[in-house]
C-alpha cells in the first residue's frame, strides 16, 4: 500500500509538474521554473512558522506569493536595474535559497523540515501523514490531497486558458496586437508554477521540481509536433518515471526523488537517441540515402 | 512632401517613441488613406518596424498619440490584424499550420471559448487563399520561408480585420510567394482593407503600393506613391544621416532625460 | 564581541587556516565567474555544480577513500561531461539552452542524489561527511583537504592572471579574436576548465545548490561598479574575499549554522546593494540623476522664463514678481518659489523688494536656452520637415541637453541663423 501512496504522490507532482513545463520549454523560460522552485523555500519556512502547519492554504498561498515575487524580482533587477538578464535569475534564486536554508537554522526546533528534505524531499514519509476524519474513518495521505486539489487546478487552468496560453507561448506580439494581453498569462502562468512548486516542495525537493518541470516536457517536444500531443506525452513520461523511479529507488535502497528524477533523465536520453522522427540516431540513418 | 489626408484610417499625431530613453521616432505627423495599400520604406534602422508597432500601441509612445477609425486603439482592437516578422517566433514550436491559423479567431472568441465550425471552416477558407491547404495538417517546422509567410498571412486572413500590419511580409521569401502575397494585398484593398507594409525593396515600391511613407527617424515624406518615390526624397530617406539627431538621442538616453518634460 | 575579537586576532593557527582557506576559495571562484558572466553563461556554472556531486560519489564508491585528490577528480570528470551533455543536447536537437541546463542540471543532481544516498544507507563508516558538498562547511576544511583546494585556488587565480588578455579578447569579441589569430576552441576550453575548477573548489565553501551565487554573484555586483574589466575582476575577488571571511567567521561562532548559505547570503546583499547604490549604474543612481534633470529643467526654465519676460520688456534687468511669473507659466508654486531661491545662490538672479530679476550670469544662461530652443525648432522643422506648431514640445526638453559642441554643429548645419521658424530672434 506504501508503494501505491508514494507513486500516487510523485505521479500528481509529476502531472502538474510536466503540463506547466511544456509551457516554460517553450517559453525558453526553463531556469526560471528552476529559480522558483528554490526560492520558493523562504516563504514556505514563514509560512510554516506562522501557521504551524504543512498542507494549509496559507501555506500554499504565502509561498505562492513568493514565488511570483521571485519572477518580479528577476525582472526588476533585470529592467530597472540593468543587471544582465541569467544573472538576475542567478542572484535571486541562490539569495532567497540562502534565506530559507538560514532560516531553517535558526528555528531548526520550530520548523518540522530540514536541510536535505529541502532538496530532495521525505516522499517515503508521504503515507505516514494520514488524514483520518473524527468518525475515524482514514482518507489516505493528506499530501495526496493537497496535490489532487492542486493537479485539478492546475488541469482546469489550462483548459480554460488554453488558447490564451498557446497564442501568447507561440506568438506574444501577436496576442497583444490582437488584445489579448500577454503580461496576465504570464503572471498567472508563474502563479501556478509557484503554487505547483510549493506543494510539491515537501515531498519531491528543490531539484525533483526542476526535473519534472523540464525533463518530461523536454522528452515530449522530441516525439511530437502537436502541442496537445506533447501535453499528454509529458505527462505520461512523468507517471512512467515516478512508477520506474520508486523501484529504482528500492533497489538501491537511495533516496526516491533522486531516482525518479535519474529515470526522467533516462527517458530524455532515449528520446533523444531514438525519437522516431527527432532520435540523432534515427535522423542519422534517414540521412542516409540522401547522401548518396 | 508630406500629405494629409481627410478622414484617415490611421491618424499618428506628433509620436515620438523611444527605445531606452533614446528616441527612434521623432514627432511623427501621419494620417493614411483608407482602402489602400501602403508601403513603409526607409533603410535597416530607420524605425519602420516600430512606427507600425508603435501604431498599434504595442510599444509605448513617448508622446503624441494614434487613432485607428478615429477611435483609440484599445476601442478597436477586434478590427486590427498584424502579420509579424517570420523571425520573431520559434518555427519549432509544436504546433500545425490549421493550429496557427485558427489563431486568427481567439481575438474575437473571448476568455474561455473554443473555435466552432464556422471558425474552422474560416481558417480553412483563409489557407485556401493562400494556397496552403493541403498543407493544413502539416508541421510548421517543416515549412520553406515562403510558406510560414504564407501561413501567418492567412491567420491574419481567419481574422478577417478592417485593417493590417505587415511586418516584412516580403522578406526571404521565393518569387511565387511574392506573387502570390501582392496579388492577395490588392484584392483585400479591392475589398476596402486598408494594408499598411513595411518594405525595404525600393524597386518594387512603385509597382506594389498606392501610398508611400518614406521614413528615416523622422517621415521623410508620405503621400502617393508616384509622388513621393521620387530622387530627391529618397536622398533624403536614404543618404546624409542626421548625426546631430542621433548625437542627442544618445545624450539623452545616456542623461536618462525624460522623453518630455512632466 | 569576545569571540569577534578572538576571530579577527587570527591568534588561533586552526582560524588563519580556515579563513585563508576560505577566502581563496571564494576568490577564485568570483575571479573566474567574471568571465563566465561576461560570456552571457553564468547559468551555466549552476548545471557543472550541480553535475560535481555525483562525480564526487562515484569516486568515492570506486575508490573507497576521500582522498581529496581522487574526489576532486571524479568531481571534475562529472563536471565535464554536463557542460559536454549541454553543448552536445542544444547543436543536436530543437532543445534550447535554458531547457538543457536545467535538465542537465537536475538530472546530474538526481543521480548524485541517489548515489549519495544509496552510500548512506550502505553502512560504509567512511562516508560520514560526503553530505558537507551539499551545503559545504568552510570550517571542516583542514589538514590535507584545505591543502588540495587552495593549491588548485592559487593555480586557478595564477592561469587567469597569464591567460587575462587572452580570455578577456574572447569575451569581449569572440569573432575578432578569431580573425586575429586568437587559438579560440583552446581558449573556450581553458574558460570550460578554468570554470570547472572553480565549481569543484567553491563547492568546498558553499556547497553545490548555492555554488552558483559564487560564480554569478561577486561578478554582478563588480560589473556595477566599473566598466574596466581588470578592475571588475579586482572587485569580483575582494567582495569574494569579503564573503570568504564572514564565512569563516560564522562557522567559528555558531558551529551549527551552515556556512554556505551565510556565505551567499552575504555576497547577496553586497549585490543587492551594488544594484541599487552603485554610482553611476545603481538604481537609486540613476533615480537621482533622473531628479537631478528635473531640478535641471525647473531652473533653467525659470531662467528661460525671465529671459523672455525681459525680451518682451526690452530689458532684461527689471525685477518681476512671483505673480508674474506665475502667470507667465503653470508651474505649482512651491516649485518655483524653491527654484528661485536655489538659482539666487547660484547667482543668476537677485531679489529686489520689487521682485526678481536677472543678474548678468543669469541672463546669460536664460539667453542660452532660449538660443537652444530656437535652435532645435529650427533643426526640427528644417531636417525633420516637422509642421512648425509641433516642435515646441520637442524644443522643450532637448534645450536643456545640447553641449557646447552640438550647439556648435547645429549652427553650422543651419547655416548661423537669426530667426526661428516661429519668425523669433535667435539670441
Amino acid at each position: 500500500m506504501n508503494a501505491f501512496w508514494i507513486i500516487l504522490t510523485g505521479s500528481l507532482v509529476a502531472t502538474c509538474c510536466s503540463l506547466l513545463g511544456c509551457y516554460l520549454i517553450l517559453r525558453r523560460m526553463a531556469m526560471v521554473g528552476d529559480a522558483i522552485s528554490h526560492a520558493v523555500l523562504p516563504g514556505i519556512v514563514i509560512a510554516f512558522l506562522l501557521t504551524g502547519s504543512r498542507d494549509s492554504v496559507p501555506m500554499l498561498i504565502g509561498a505562492g506569493l513568493l514565488g511570483v515575487l521571485t519572477t518580479f524580482l528577476i525582472e526588476f533587477f533585470h529592467r530597472y536595474a540593468r543587471v544582465q538578464a541569467d544573472a538576475s535569475i542567478g542572484v535571486t534564486f541562490t539569495w532567497l535559497f540562502a534565506i530559507g536554508i538560514i532560516l531553517i537554522s535558526v528555528y531548526a526546533g520550530q520548523v518540522d523540515l530540514d536541510q536535505d528534505c529541502v532538496l530532495y524531499g521525505e516522499i517515503a514519509y508521504v503515507p505516514l501523514d494520514l488524514w483520518i476524519t473524527e468518525g475515524g474513518l482514514n482518507l489516505g495521505p493528506r499530501t495526496v490531497w493537497t496535490l489532487a486539489v492542486v493537479t485539478m487546478l492546475i488541469i482546469l487552468y489550462i483548459v480554460l486558458g488554453y488558447k490564451e496560453l498557446f497564442l501568447t507561448t507561440f506568438d506574444p506580439a501577436y496576442a497583444a496586437a490582437i488584445g489579448i494581453s500577454t503580461s496576465v498569462w504570464y503572471y498567472s502562468l508563474m502563479t501556478a508554477v509557484s503554487i505547483t512548486t510549493v506543494a510539491s516542495f515537501e515531498s519531491v525537493g528543490a531539484i525533483l521540481v526542476v526535473a519534472f518541470l523540464v525533463a518530461p516536457a523536454a522528452t515530449a517536444y522530441l516525439l511530437t509536433d502537436n502541442f496537445k500531443t506533447m501535453l499528454l506525452l509529458s505527462v505520461v513520461a512523468g507517471i512512467l518515471a515516478s512508477i520506474a523511479g520508486y523501484y529504482l529507488a528500492v533497489w538501491i535502497d537511495g533516496s526516491i526523488a533522486g531516482a525518479i528524477a535519474t529515470v526522467t533523465g533516462i527517458e530524455f536520453m532515449l528520446a533523444f537517441l531514438f525519437s522516431p522522427t527527432r532520435g540523432i540516431l534515427v535522423r542519422k540513418k534517414q540521412l542516409q540515402p540522401v547522401q548518396h | 512632401m508630406i500629405i494629409q489626408v481627410e478622414n484617415p484610417v490611421v491618424e499618428v499625431h506628433d509620436l515620438t517613441v523611444s527605445y531606452d530613453r533614446k528616441p527612434v521616432l521623432w514627432g511623427i505627423d501621419l494620417t493614411l488613406p483608407a482602402g489602400s495599400l501602403v508601403g513603409v520604406i526607409g533603410p535597416n534602422g530607420a524605425g519602420k518596424s516600430t512606427l507600425i508597432k508603435a501604431m498599434m500601441d504595442l510599444l509605448p509612445a513617448g508622446s503624441g498619440y494614434v487613432r485607428i477609425f478615429d477611435k483609440p486603439i484599445a476601442e478597436v482592437r477586434n478590427r486590427i490584424s498584424y502579420v509579424p516578422q517570420r523571425e520573431s517566433v520559434d518555427w519549432d514550436f509544436p504546433a500545425s499550420v490549421f493550429d496557427v491559423v485558427l489563431m486568427g479567431s481567439y481575438g474575437k472568441l473571448g476568455l474561455f471559448k473554443r473555435p466552432r465550425q464556422a471558425d474552422k471552416d474560416a481558417a480553412m477558407d483563409a489557407l485556401q487563399k493562400v494556397g496552403m491547404q493541403s498543407f493544413a495538417n502539416r508541421q510548421i517546422s517543416q515549412l520553406s520561408g515562403g510558406q510560414q509567410q504564407r501561413v501567418f498571412l492567412a491567420r491574419a486572413l481567419a481574422q478577417n480585420a478592417d485593417i493590417y500590419f505587415m511586418d516584412e511580409p516580403f522578406a526571404g521569401v521565393d518569387i511565387a510567394t511574392e506573387t502570390a502575397i501582392i496579388e492577395l494585398l490588392r484584392t483585400m484593398r479591392e475589398q476596402g482593407k486598408t494594408v499598411i507594409v513595411v518594405h525595404h525593396d525600393l524597386q518594387s515600391a512603385t509597382e506594389y503600393f498606392d501610398w508611400v511613407v518614406l521614413l528615416n527617424m523622422r517621415l521623410v515624406a508620405s503621400g502617393p506613391a508616384d509622388q513621393v518615390l521620387t530622387q530627391q526624397l529618397l536622398e533624403q530617406t536614404y543618404g546624409g544621416k542626421l548625426t546631430v539627431l542621433t548625437k542627442v538621442g544618445e545624450l539623452l538616453r545616456k542623461q536618462e532625460f525624460p522623453a518630455r518634460e512632466s | 564581541m569576545r569571540e569577534f575579537i578572538e576571530f579577527f586576532s587570527f591568534a588561533d593557527a586552526n582560524i588563519r587556516f580556515v579563513t585563508v582557506g576560505s577566502v581563496l576559495l571564494a576568490t577564485s571562484s568570483a575571479v573566474v565567474g567574471c568571465f563566465t558572466l561576461l560570456r552571457k553563461r553564468a547559468l551555466v556554472g549552476d548545471a557543472v555544480a550541480h553535475a560535481v556531486l555525483p562525480g564526487v560519489c562515484l569516486a568515492f564508491m570506486l575508490s573507497g577513500t576521500k582522498n581529496p585528490f581522487i574526489l576532486l577528480l571524479g568531481a571534475f570528470v562529472t563536471g565535464w561531461l554536463s557542460l559536454i551533455t549541454i553543448d552536445f543536447i542544444t547543436s543536436r536537437s530543437r532543445i534550447k539552452e535554458d531547457t538543457a541546463i536545467a535538465l542537465v542540471l537536475s538530472v546530474f543532481f538526481g543521480i548524485g542524489i541517489l548515489l549519495l544516498t544509496a552510500i548512506q544507507h550502505s553502512g560504509n563508516a567512511a562516508q560520514s561527511g560526503l553530505d558537507k558538498f551539499l551545503f559545504g562547511k568552510a570550517a571542516s576544511l583542514v589538514g590535507e583537504d584545505l591543502i588540495a583546494f587552495s593549491l588548485v585556488a592559487v593555480l586557478l587565480l595564477v592561469t587567469t592572471i597569464l591567460f587575462y588578455k587572452e580570455l578577456a579578447m574572447l569575451c569581449f569579441d569572440k569573432a575578432y579574436a578569431k580573425t586575429i589569430g586568437y587559438p579560440v576552441r583552446a581558449l573556450e576550453l581553458l574558460l570550460t576548465t578554468l570554470t570547472v575548477f572553480a565549481v569543484v573548489v567553491g563547492i568546498q565553501a558553499v556547497g553545490v545548490v548555492l555554488m552558483a551565487a559564487m560564480l554569478i554573484t561577486p561578478a554582478a555586483a563588480a560589473r556595477f561598479w566599473t566598466d574596466k574589466l581588470s578592475l571588475m575582476l579586482v572587485l569580483a575577488a575582494l567582495i569574494g574575499a569579503f564573503s570568504g571571511v564572514s564565512g569563516a567567521y560564522v562557522s567559528y561562532t555558531a558551529p551549527a549554522m551552515p556556512t554556505g548559505p551565510w556565505i551567499v547570503l552575504i555576497v547577496s546583499m553586497i549585490a543587492i546593494l551594488s544594484f541599487a547604490f552603485a554610482p553611476g549604474k545603481g538604481w537609486v543612481s540613476r533615480l537621482l540623476r533622473q531628479r537631478r534633470n528635473k531640478t535641471l529643467i525647473l531652473e533653467e526654465n525659470l531662467l528661460k522664463l525671465l529671459y523672455h519676460l525681459g525680451e518682451e520688456k526690452q530689458d532684461f534687468h527689471l525685477p518681476h514678481s512671483l505673480q508674474q511669473i506665475l502667470e507667465k507659466r503653470a508651474i505649482p508654486k512651491k516649485q518655483v518659489s524653491a527654484g528661485l531661491s536655489k538659482l539666487r545662490k547660484q547667482g543668476y538672479i537677485e531679489k529686489t523688494p520689487a521682485g526678481w530679476q536677472l543678474t548678468l550670469q543669469g541672463q546669460r544662461r536664460g539667453e542660452r536656452v532660449v538660443r537652444l530652443h530656437r535652435l532645435w525648432e529650427l533643426y526640427l522643422t528644417q531636417y525633420l520637415q516637422l509642421a512648425s506648431d509641433h516642435v515646441h514640445e520637442d524644443a522643450e526638453t532637448i534645450e536643456h541637453i545640447i553641449t557646447p559642441e552640438l550647439e556648435q554643429r547645429l549652427m553650422e548645419e543651419l547655416d548661423y541663423p537669426v530667426l526661428d521658424p516661429h519668425s523669433a530672434r535667435i539670441p
